[in-house]
């Protein structure tokens, strides 16, 4: 862990990334408690503001204040990336594993259903479901961990797979563990930094998606404030008050970006294969 | 090869016909009473019962089913509700918009990326290769229709060069319907030109280091040959796989896109749809998108063994 610490200082990338997620996470987390104003708080007398002592990134076409529901909005997309991914997660880990041990027809069976699952664009996966269940952030994580099993399916196998043909699998199957046994005790331990990783970025598209969802109103449903939503209401004003379409769109692309870095980071550092590279 | 094909071709058709249970079982089966979803809570009895004769959601589920793969197969998709015209007429009409606007993006895609990865991979380890890695980071990071809403907030609303939104029409203003695609086009490449240029650098610095390029090096190949003519081409082999599967996702990205710029595509069509709850749309446009997906993952596939004779031999 001190050897993780000490490469994670030397890693500028993980280190950016991981600033811009607490400052993504801190702002979910105060918007908890505290806002500059109340996100809901319509003033008509003072829409469309811009950028002022009082509202520091102004107000919305109600009149609300923007950074308030920047704020909050935080809230909505952490809790939908994090339980979609935590969701599909669960779901795909197991399938995978599953699928590596057993082999045969359930191998082969989970891997024709997850080609099929990515033989649907992901968006449309997302669109079908939510227009038939009905627009809800509900909704909208459900639709989001299903395209996130098979992700998680296919990189669990292929790293669990690689663990099965080890002398150190072999040898507790020789001493009469099953593959249960041996999934939990062996195979899990050794897939979850390749894991933790796929989480990272897979939680950055996650925040994509529901972006993208709540834009085409198929996310988070008012008075909520979602980012998505507020950059397609930011749209309809955009000849009157162009402001109001950067800071919601700057919040998930700054939210993305930390992820992704994160992400990247967590491989360079985590990834035994590249330190050794390095060693050598 | 011929073999080859056959198998892709098999593989292809199996997943599409499981696509098509799919489908059907979220459309019609997972809601319940189709007909109480597209005319809602507060409609007549008679009215539903209407419905549901009009469009056979009375018959049993084997019968719908198969009907509706009749149906495609001999194109004749139904009628939509919302419209009232067929839906294959809807989907020509609307393909007019999309695949133009795919194409124009996978163009923008190559154009920018090709170039930006073989400079970062020339360039490899300096600050030019991390100026174009961080590019990629950031494009993407961003998501495509708040791309699209900066565009129109430099190109339409600052300084009017080009249509916020909309669409004349290819018969009414040919070069009109060029110009409002421009826009569009770009915002929905952003993310491809990110992931495409990765895949070119890494290409590229993996065929930079084979011992053909050092042999034309070696006998006094200027840079510029040996950059395009040696390595690009055998770097290209991955980056068109990669493009092609990145097509597929364009035409679904379009979805969104189309909705930034009030394109009247198919995106604009399955988004339409949903409020008007026409799932006899909807089923039939996710079944063409998919269609189209496998398509082009098949045509990448063929073009794979065309551009590099390993896996034809292997196969």
């Amino acid at each position: 862990m001190s050897g993780f610490l000490a490469r994670a200082r030397r890693h500028v990338g993980f280190q950016t990334g991981a600033v811009l997620l607490l400052l993504f996470a801190g702002t979910a987390l105060v918007s908890v408690c505290w806002t500059p104003w109340p996100p809901d708080d319509l003033a008509m007398r003072l829409k469309l503001q811009p950028s002022s002592a009082q509202h520091w990134l102004g107000t919305d076409h109600l009149g609300r204040d923007v950074l308030s529901r920047i704020m909050v909005g935080a809230q909505v997309s952490i809790t939908v990336g994090l339980i979609a991914v935590a969701l599909g997660m669960s779901a795909g880990v197991a399938l995978g594993a599953w699928a590596a041990a057993r082999g045969g027809w359930v191998d082969e069976a989970l891997s024709r259903t997850s080609d099929l699952i990515f033989a649907f664009p992901a968006v449309l996966i997302a669109i079908l479901i939510t227009s038939v269940l009905g627009a809800s952030a509900r909704n909208a994580i459900l639709a989001i961990a299903i395209f996130n099993v098979p992700v998680f399916a296919r990189v669990t196998r292929g790293a669990a797979l690689a663990l099965w043909s080890r002398d150190f699998v072999r040898a507790a199957a020789a001493m009469g563990r099953g593959p249960f046994g041996i999934t939990m005790r062996h195979v899990l331990p050794n897939v979850m930094s390749v894991l933790i990783v796929q989480a990272t970025i897979q939680f950055a598209v996650a925040i994509l998606a529901e972006a993208g969802l709540s834009y085409l109103g198929l996310g988070a449903q008012p008075p909520v404030p979602s980012w998505g939503r507020m950059l397609r209401d930011a749209q309809t004003y955009i000849f009157q008050d162009p402001e109001l379409a950067l800071w919601p769109g700057l919040a998930v692309a700054l939210a993305v970006l930390g992820l992704n870095m994160l992400g990247d980071g967590l491989r360079d550092l985590l990834d035994p294969r590249l330190r050794l590279l390095r060693v050598g | 090869m011929l073999d080859f094909i056959t198998r892709r071709l098999a593989a292809a058709l199996v997943t599409l016909a499981l696509a098509t249970v799919v489908v059907f079982a979220i459309v019609e089966v997972l809601p319940g009473d189709p007909a109480l979803v597209m005319l809602g809570t507060d409609a007549r009895p008679d009215t539903l019962a209407a419905m549901r004769a009009q469009y056979g959601f009375d018959q049993p589920l084997m019968i719908r089913y198969l009907h509706w793969i009749g149906g495609l197969l001999s194109l004749d998709l139904g009628s939509s509700h919302a419209y009232g015209t067929s839906v294959a007429k809807l989907i020509g009409d609307r393909l007019a918009v999309t695949l133009p606007l795919g194409a124009l993006a996978l163009v923008w895609a190559m154009l920018a990326a090709v170039p930006l990865g073989v400079f970062a991979a020339w360039k490899h380890g300096t600050v030019g290769d991390w100026g174009v890695m961080g590019f990629t980071q950031i494009g993407i990071s961003i998501p495509n229709f708040w791309f699209g809403i900066l565009l129109v907030l430099a190109f339409a609303v600052t300084w009017q060069i080009f249509p916020a939104g909309g669409f004349p029409g290819w018969r009414q203003d040919p070069l009109g319907s060029v110009d409002a695609l421009i826009l569009p086009g770009l915002a929905l490449s952003l993310g491809e030109i990110a992931i495409l240029t990765r895949v070119t650098r890494s290409a590229m610095l993996d065929t930079l280091r084979e011992d053909y390029v050092r042999t034309a090096r070696a006998k006094g190949a200027p840079e510029s040959r040996v950059l395009f003519r040696h390595a690009l081409r055998n770097a290209l082999i991955p980056v068109t796989t990669v493009a092609g599967l990145i097509a597929g996702f364009l035409i679904a990205g379009a979805v969104i896109i189309e909705s930034v710029f009030r394109l009247p595509g198919i995106g604009q069509l399955v988004y339409d749809s949903i409020n008007n709850r026409d799932l006899i749309v909807i089923k039939n446009v996710v079944i063409l998108f998919t269609i189209l997906v496998l398509l082009v993952n098949l045509l990448v596939d063929l073009a794979y063994v065309l551009l590099d004779p390993r896996p034809r031999i292997a196969a």
